[in-house]
């Protein structure tokens, strides 16, 4: 076959497989959806972060409005340090609380964020005062078992 | 009696020595393709050839491969989702299994038996018409002129089929799910995005078709290289490559998957 006519061939199918990666890459995973560069980070102390993960998603009014960048555990105070990545374009105010919740029953762990009505908003590398832990099952359970017995046995 | 036993045992030996030592003329020959592959660069015509015979007259069986996999998925996902009410997830569904392990996994598989055969059947050939031969009597390396440019081609081919067939199975999963069976689009595509990642599940399968490549392209060349001189021996090779090497695919899948994804 004539070398002009495979060259193409060739480079058709380069070309093609490159655009396939970039739609893999733009379309199909999330990279274009939030970009690092323009956002600023907030850390928050849990009890218990339950089943939360890193780049999970960061919600306010249930709008995505960052990703979750980092989990450690404080060895002074012992609690969990969640450093989040919010979105620069996204402003809260300095009393906002972050609660740590499920999405559906059965669904992925989310941090949201519940602003509150201090007029001035929070600052990169600012720690959030107040935040709820995630819900455990086990031990809502146990504290329903312990209030059914300390009611008495029925009548 | 005891001639029997004694066969027996020098028969499980000799086939034992016989295969490590197939094993060390093949690393040998995998590290002497490594060094010798400056032509394949320097003269690179020579490369787009062989990814003209690898990687395009591959695309009609990946792609087709792909859409039809896709469309399975869909099917699948969404017959056993829609039993959750959360059909929205079949998105999700078929492109992480396609990205992760069935594009790289599957395509390698068909490139195996599409362009690894016929790259053993060739080479083969060439050594039972000692054209090899005569290449080497005409000083020009063999490994250098032959072997080093089907193999880049098969390695520079392998990743670009897998984003192929990855991306036709998504697309039909689309088709099946979003224009077939009525899914939102909205919600098809913004929870595949949510939940597939950039690095850990696009990048971890190109790394994944890479090395299915390099292992496929070069089992094959390797038993064509190694061939029997016969018509007998070729077919063999020829066999021997396309089980060898599905066999390479589905067990590196299994280490590659344990190291990228330990469930983190």
């Amino acid at each position: 076959m004539d070398r002009r006519v495979i060259d193409l061939w060739v480079g058709i199918f380069v070309v093609a497989g490159i655009a396939a990666f970039f739609v893999l890459a733009l379309q199909v995973s999330n990279a274009g959806s939030f970009n690092t560069a323009d956002s600023y980070r907030l850390i928050a102390e849990f009890n218990n972060i339950g089943g939360l993960r890193v780049q999970a998603p960061i919600k306010s009014a249930g709008v995505v409005v960052g990703r979750v960048d980092s989990i450690e555990f404080d060895n002074d105070k012992f609690v969990a340090r969640v450093v989040m990545r919010l979105d620069k374009r996204i402003k809260l105010p300095k009393d906002t609380i972050a609660s740590i919740l499920t999405s559906g029953l059965l669904g992925e762990q989310y941090i949201g964020l519940d602003g509150g009505g201090d007029p001035v908003n929070l600052a990169d590398g600012e720690r959030l005062k107040q935040t709820q832990s995630a819900v455990v099952l086990e031990k809502l359970i146990g504290q329903f078992l312990y209030g059914k017995a300390a009611e008495g046995p029925a009548k | 009696m005891d001639s029997v036993l004694l066969r027996a045992l020098r028969h499980i030996g000799h086939r034992v020595i016989d295969g490590v030592w197939r094993l060390g003329y093949a690393s040998r020959f995998f590290a002497l393709v490594l060094l010798r592959s400056g032509p394949s660069f320097r003269r690179f015509p020579l490369t787009v050839r062989e990814i003209y015979y690898a990687g395009v007259l591959s695309l009609i069986i990946i792609l087709v491969s792909g859409l039809f996999v896709g469309m399975v998925l869909g099917l699948q996902g969404y017959d056993t989702l829609q039993r959750f009410g959360s059909e929205e997830a079949v998105g999700t569904l078929v492109a992480l299994s396609l990205v992760r392990e069935l594009g790289p996994v599957v395509a390698a598989l068909l490139f195996a038996s599409r362009a690894g055969s016929a790259m053993t059947a060739e080479i083969g050939l060439m050594k039972a018409t000692e054209q090899i031969t005569a290449l080497d009597m005409m000083a020009i390396d063999p490994i250098a002129r032959i072997v080093g440019p089907r193999f880049w081609a098969g390695v520079i081919s392998m990743p670009l089929l897998a984003a192929l067939f990855s991306a036709m199975g998504i697309f039909g999963g689309y088709l099946i799910a979003v224009v077939l069976l009525g899914v939102d689009a909205g919600a098809f595509w913004s929870q595949m995005q949510a939940s597939v990642d950039l690095q850990e599940d696009v990048m971890n399968g190109v790394i994944k078709s890479i090395v299915f490549g390099v292992a496929v392209t070069a089992i094959a060349l390797f038993e064509g290289y190694d061939a029997p001189p016969t018509a007998e021996g070729v077919s063999g090779a020829t066999t021997r490559t396309v089980v060898t090497s599905s066999l390479a695919v589905l067990a590196l899948d299994f280490v590659l998957t344990a190291f990228m994804f330990r469930g983190t």
